[in-house]
């Protein structure tokens, strides 16, 4: 099944055009290819440049000297830069050119009715999918769709999308992180069965990239070329994508002219929210979850002997007390630390308090995961499945997962890695579904910090606004 | 100077311990260099994995195999771990050549106190042509450039096939993949990157051997 999807589509125009592609990426035998060469088919443009002492790396626009290297050529017999910066998308070096098509434009199925999804949107939701098909039409750059943790942001994209496969547009949504990537492929494709849907990532088995809906990492954005329509990037606010200045670079170039792009985020970053108030950034606000419930609201306890609890490898002694006394105590429990290191070995002491307070039974109920950690996704995938009751981990599982009826505890909430979008992120594990729609967070600190406290007023802030729609 | 593997800065800090030995360039930050596992203690004399006993069942195998083993020793720097996994994948596979400026320093350090004295002819493990071109360069003539004496490429390796995924019997009954340009009558040290199951530098000890070297000893950055 997999397999027929990624078999060629369409003509040579379908599979190529809206690419930059190094010669190797290009499965052409060298005949064909010099002759759809002197076709003027594919056009080369070099891949790094040089101005003066300033190299300028043409698939992801690295400029930073620390990111180039030298390597000697085999071919040349001289010694070339190449960029380390995109390395991972394979070697660009100076006497290598990039080409893109630059034949006969492709044309993209128009759908009549291709949404297959039958649930229903919620009033708000509804409102948001509206403004983006408004956007699309009207042709606007740019929107943004600010939603609230557990707002339901992909379904409310569904009437967007469904608008542009209408009007025969290629589509890409493109999250910066391959869990999330690997998830929406199948929500998508089952939404949109008759149409072209693949997922790409470092590493998948789709790897063409000629379907008329790709959910790609954002790195994989490096390899296109004015080849969207309509381009939806998931989480800006999150690592990496505001962080590597080559991925906005990479989202620009791969939005046709004209284009709407959409962003998605459920804590915008400072920036973003000076561009909302000063209007320059047209949006839409989603303050409510799909059930309608409200955030859960952090609640802050101090702990004066939290970093001698944690240099003693034990859980902070407010944390024993709660953990009797929790509301609902048939809830798993979501544990955050700052630190790999902290993970590790607080696991032992935390299982032994656990089961001394009966919270387990058995010690294998609780596990510890990180970003490092090779078992990650099966830890992951364990905790869903319920075997595990309590997961101890890293800022690793701070958005895109989803668990129905969480309880989240923070330790050393007031630790740097806990920045305010963090932390709305993190408190929004808890109270998705709606069986169980609350859900207590707690941060445990011992002295709170401007990050903790400006986290709970946004959370509060949006729950007054939800209120009073 | 910057982490070739993080990119943050290197920010020596100097004390008095290390205020002589500072200027030695570091490729690694701090962090990232403690990522990477050493081989300590005792280890076999024979692929220098580390081992409590003499000479590992591994090796005994090859010298019943063989009968009497081709390779006089390899000597190995590194263990095999996640983060050297990453750190080779984007080396060789990536094609990030100046990640190799990592292992120069503990390469010549390493060399310096077990080889120096010993009259060797350095030779580099070869990959096939067609691979080179792919890659762009050969990780184990990296690795030998960097030595203080100069090697000598007398090994060509005639057909490139990935050996990754053959089962180890049958890696050790393909055919020699090796051939020799010109015999070495004096002492060999061959150079590369990994030794895993050994097969590969026996290969080569095997055909060195046969043609009058007297003795083949190895020297790979990671002992897998
Ligand atoms: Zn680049
Ligand atoms: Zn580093
Ligand atoms: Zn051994």
């Amino acid at each position: 099944m997999e397999k027929e999807m990624t078999l060629q589509r369409g003509g040579p125009a379908q599979r190529y055009a809206g690419k930059l592609l190094l010669r190797n990426e290009i499965p052409l035998d060298e005949n064909t290819f010099q002759q759809m060469l002197s076709a003027k088919l594919f056009t080369p443009v070099p891949s790094i440049t040089r101005k003066k002492f300033r190299y300028h790396c043409r698939r992801c626009g690295n400029q930073e000297r620390k990111l180039f290297a030298d390597i000697p050529c085999q071919l040349c017999h001289k010694t070339h830069v190449y960029c380390r910066n995109c390395i991972e998308m394979g070697r660009v070096m100076e006497c290598k050119s990039l080409y893109y098509w630059s034949g006969n434009k492709p044309v993209w199925p128009v759908h009549e009715n291709p949404c297959t999804w039958e649930g229903e949107l919620t009033r708000l939701q509804q409102l948001a999918a509206e403004r983006m098909m408004e956007a699309l039409k009207g042709k606007e750059k740019e929107l943004l769709i600010w939603a609230v943790c557990g707002a339901g942001k992909t379904e409310m994209l569904y009437p967007g999308i469904t608008e542009a496969l209408k009007l025969g547009m290629r589509i890409c949504i493109a999250s910066p992180r391959a869990d999330v990537v690997r998830e929406l492929k199948p929500r998508l494709q089952h939404a949109f069965e008759s149409v072209s849907v693949e997922a790409l990532y470092g590493g998948s088995t789709d790897k063409e990239g000629t379907a008329q809906l790709i959910i790609a990492t954002t790195h994989q954005l490096l390899r296109y070329k004015e080849a969207f329509d309509l381009l939806i990037i998931d989480e800006i606010d999150a690592f990496p994508f505001h962080a590597d200045p080559s991925l906005p670079f990479a989202a620009r170039r791969a939005k046709k002219s004209p284009s709407t792009t959409i962003y998605l985020t459920a804590t915008p970053r400072k920036q973003q929210q000076i561009l909302l108030r000063r209007k320059k950034l047209p949006h839409i606000f989603v303050p409510v979850r799909y059930h309608g419930h409200p955030l859960p609201v952090p609640q802050m306890k101090m702990t004066f002997s939290l970093k001698k609890d944690l240099r003693k490898n034990m859980p902070p002694a407010a944390f024993i007390s709660w953990i009797g006394q929790r509301k609902n105590p048939g809830r798993q429990l979501l544990i955050f630390v700052p630190a790999i290191s902290m993970a590790e070995n607080l696991l032992h002491p935390i299982a032994d308090v656990l089961l001394q307070e009966k919270v387990i039974e058995d010690r294998k109920k609780v596990d510890a995961v990180h970003a490092a950690d090779p078992d990650r996704k099966d830890k992951v995938l364990k905790f869903r499945a319920k075997e595990l009751t309590v997961i101890i981990t890293t800022t690793i599982l701070e958005r895109g997962v989803t668990f129905p009826s969480v309880d989240v505890a923070i330790f050393d909430a007031g630790h740097e890695v806990f920045e305010e979008a963090a932390l709305v992120q993190i408190a929004g594990r808890a109270g998705r579904s709606a069986d169980d729609p609350t859900g207590e967070v707690i941060f445990f600190h011992d002295g709170k910090t401007e990050a903790m406290v400006k986290a709970i007023h946004a959370i509060k802030q949006m729950n007054k606004l939800g209120g009073r729609l | 100077m910057h982490c070739l593997w993080c990119y943050e800065e290197i920010i020596p800090n100097l004390n008095w311990q290390n205020i002589f030995t500072l200027f030695k360039p570091r490729s690694l930050c701090e962090p990232c260099e403690v990522r990477l596992s050493k081989l300590v203690g005792s280890r076999c004399r024979r692929c220098s994995r580390m081992s409590a006993v003499r000479i590992c069942k591994d090796c005994e195998w090859w010298e019943k195999r063989l009968g009497g083993d081709v390779l006089t020793c390899n000597h190995s720097i590194y263990a095999y771990n996640d983060f050297m996994q990453d750190v080779i994948a984007k080396w060789k596979y990536r094609g990030d050549y100046q990640l190799g400026q990592i292992f120069k320093q503990p390469l010549i350090d390493a060399f310096s106190s077990l080889f120096v004295n010993k009259e060797v002819v350095i030779v580099p493990v070869p990959l096939s042509e067609e691979r080179t071109l792919e890659r762009g360069f050969n990780q184990a003539k990296v690795l030998a450039d960097f030595l203080p004496d100069s090697s000598m490429e007398v090994l060509k390796r005639v057909h490139g096939e990935k050996q990754s995924k053959k089962s180890r019997n049958e890696r050790i009954f393909t055919n020699n993949p090796f051939i020799l340009t010109r015999p070495i009558e004096k002492p060999v040290l061959l150079v590369d990157d990994i030794y895993t199951t050994g097969t590969t530098i026996r290969h080569a000890a095997g055909l060195l051997r046969k043609h009058g070297t007297p003795k083949v000893y190895s020297f790979t950055l990671i002992r897998g």
